[in-house]
């Protein structure tokens, strides 16, 4: 009997990514954003997060690094409840996770190679751990040539593997990208998808929230489906599986 | 997780800082300014402080009387007083000091500048002196009023009156002083808050971004409060500069064209290093003071 409850809780903390349970969430303006979330993310998992506009796939990543806390339900990342997380230990939390927005938020006056750099020097890493890495996360996301360029010259596409060298460049355990494609053309979509592919390959989790029904219908990965701030279905190489 | 601020991560914090500094020049002149000014007053009241009580101390310590006769009074008639003057009650010391006597001593105080004495060419303008201590300080007014009564006297000096002035000078000067200090404080710590407000402004994407990568919050506080502080430094050393620059002027100006003897400008560089350094001190804190305001009110980390 304890044997079991020690290897519940080994399994926990050694294979689970997140594990969210009856989370819900009420904005203080008494919007119910999540209602009743349960779910469990493996470490190394590729899940595709989808739904309708407004559905709450924003709210759920938000509730993964910290900027909104669960109004209900426990949110354990690594086997620990993210709500005991000290002020102070929050910014531990977030350097082990790597976030993708659909706007880039790439600071316009720094090189690209520099906007890399920054996620390196906001956490105090040494001059050569910088030097090392961010050539490492630019050659990955193949955009050593555009080092020195600045984000306005580049194309969206360009911009949002910048983002990806940022979130990855210190080999945080989980990626959130939400919406990363949402201003991009579908063939540029496709590129950065499966970059995130390649980087879920070399074992970092990837959660995706996504409005493009093509990408979720081709990839065939998990398909974590919210419907009014409910998980509507959760599948296993799922679809898409609206018309919207 | 008590990690030593690595080089690199102050050069970051500097760096920042001197950027937005650089972004915002009006507001920044507009503080610093502050700082300087308000600075300046603080400086210049201490030292008038400072020089009146150090007049006002050197000058009560010896509150003695002196009664100067009229020139015509010669020597005997004068000894002849000196027993009249004892029966006025309160005195502790009576010392009768003829002009040569006087006059040496004069020469004495001079210094440098005696040869000022020997211009006068063997003649001494000088008259007969009595010097008297009373037994009390309270009775130093009766005495001197009683001596004031003698037809034989030209003038009687004692110190009294302008110890009372000084006081009264540097109450005025202190109390003005605080006021003014205090309202200029004010300001200069607004005018940091407010341009500390506007960078925090300006930076609120980088700020967002910054958290999101996991930044500490003192990491991301470091170079707002550097911004403050280096506006509080700027305008002390502004300040120090002035305020010493002029101070020295002024004390030379004094020892070489006001014949003050006695009552020269206090000189002591221990005393002007340390007034530099309370200054840049205060500066510093109101640039602190400034920044953590905006800290506080504007930067949700
Ligand atoms: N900061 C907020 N304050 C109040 N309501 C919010 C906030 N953010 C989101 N909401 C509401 O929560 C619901 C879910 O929003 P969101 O998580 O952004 O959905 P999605 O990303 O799926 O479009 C919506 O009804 C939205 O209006
Ligand atoms: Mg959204």
């Amino acid at each position: 009997m304890s044997k079991n409850i020690i290897t519940v809780y080994l399994r926990g903390v050694i294979f689970l990514m997140i594990n969210m349970i009856n989370v819900s969430k009420v904005y203080p303006n008494g919007s119910k954003a999540l209602t009743d979330i349960t779910l469990r993310i493996e470490k190394g998992e590729f899940v595709f997060l989808v739904g309708p506009s407004g559905a709450g796939k924003s709210t759920l990543t938000k509730l993964i690094f910290r900027e909104e806390q669960p109004t209900r339900g426990q949110l354990l990342f690594h086997g620990k409840n993210i709500a005991r997380y000290k002020p102070r230990e929050i910014p531990f939390l977030r350097r082990a996770i790597g976030v993708i927005f659909q706007d880039f938020k790439l600071l316009p006056n720094k090189t690209v190679s520099e906007n890399v750099a920054f996620a390196l020097e906001v956490i105090e890493a040494s001059g050569r751990e910088i030097k090392k890495s961010v050539p490492e996360a630019l050659e990955l996301v193949g955009l050593s040539n555009k080092a020195d360029a600045m984000p306005a010259q580049l194309s969206g596409g360009e911009q949002q593997r910048v983002a990806i060298a940022r979130a990855i460049v210190n080999n945080p355990p989980l990626v959130i990208a939400d919406e990363p494609t949402g201003n991009l053309d579908p063939d540029t979509s496709w590129e950065i998808v499966h970059l995130l592919q390649e980087i879920n390959k070399c074992g970092t989790t990837v959660l995706m929230a996504t409005h493009a029904k093509e990408i979720v219908d081709g990839m065939r990965k998990r398909v974590i489906a919210l419907e009014k701030g409910r998980v509507a279905r959760d599948e296993e190489r799922g679809a898409y599986g609206y018309e919207d | 997780m008590l990690t030593v601020m690595r080089i690199r991560t102050i050069g970051y914090f500097v760096r920042e800082a001197l950027k937005s500094l650089n972004r915002n020049s009006w507001m920044v002149l507009a503080s610093v300014g502050t700082v300087a000014v308000s600075l300046i007053i603080v400086g210049v009241s201490l030292i008038t402080v400072m020089n009146a009580t150090y007049l006002a101390t050197r000058l009560e310590s010896n509150v003695e009387i002196i009664a100067y006769m009229k020139t015509e009074v010669n020597e005997e008639e004068a000894l002849a007083l000196k027993k009249e003057i004892n029966k006025i009650p309160g005195i502790a010391k009576l010392q009768f000091i003829n002009k040569d006597q006087a006059l040496q001593e004069f020469r004495r105080e001079l210094g440098d500048q005696k040869n000022m004495v020997d211009a006068l060419g063997g003649q001494n303008p000088l008259p007969h002196l009595f010097k008297i201590s009373a037994i009390a300080p309270e009775d130093v007014e009766k005495v001197a009023g009683a001596l004031e009564k003698m037809k034989q006297m030209e003038k009687v000096d004692y110190g009294k009156n302008v110890v009372d002035k000084l006081f009264a000078i540097t109450k005025w000067v202190r109390l003005v002083g605080i006021v003014v200090i205090v309202l200029l404080g004010l300001a200069a710590v607004f005018l940091i808050a407010t341009t500390i407000r506007l960078t925090v402004f300006a930076r609120r994407k980088e700020i967002q971004i910054m958290k999101i990568l996991g930044a500490t919050d003192w990491f991301i506080r470091w170079p707002f409060l550097m911004e403050g502080i280096v506006l509080g430094f700027t305008g002390a050393i502004i300040a120090v500069v002035i305020v010493d620059l002029s101070y020295v002027t002024a004390t030379d100006y004094v020892r070489e064209n006001l014949n003050l003897g006695l009552f020269g400008l206090q000189t002591d560089p221990h005393f002007l290093m340390a007034l530099g350094a309370a200054m840049l001190g205060v500066g510093t804190f109101i640039g602190a003071l400034g920044s953590s305001i905006s800290i506080r009110r504007f930067l949700k980390v």
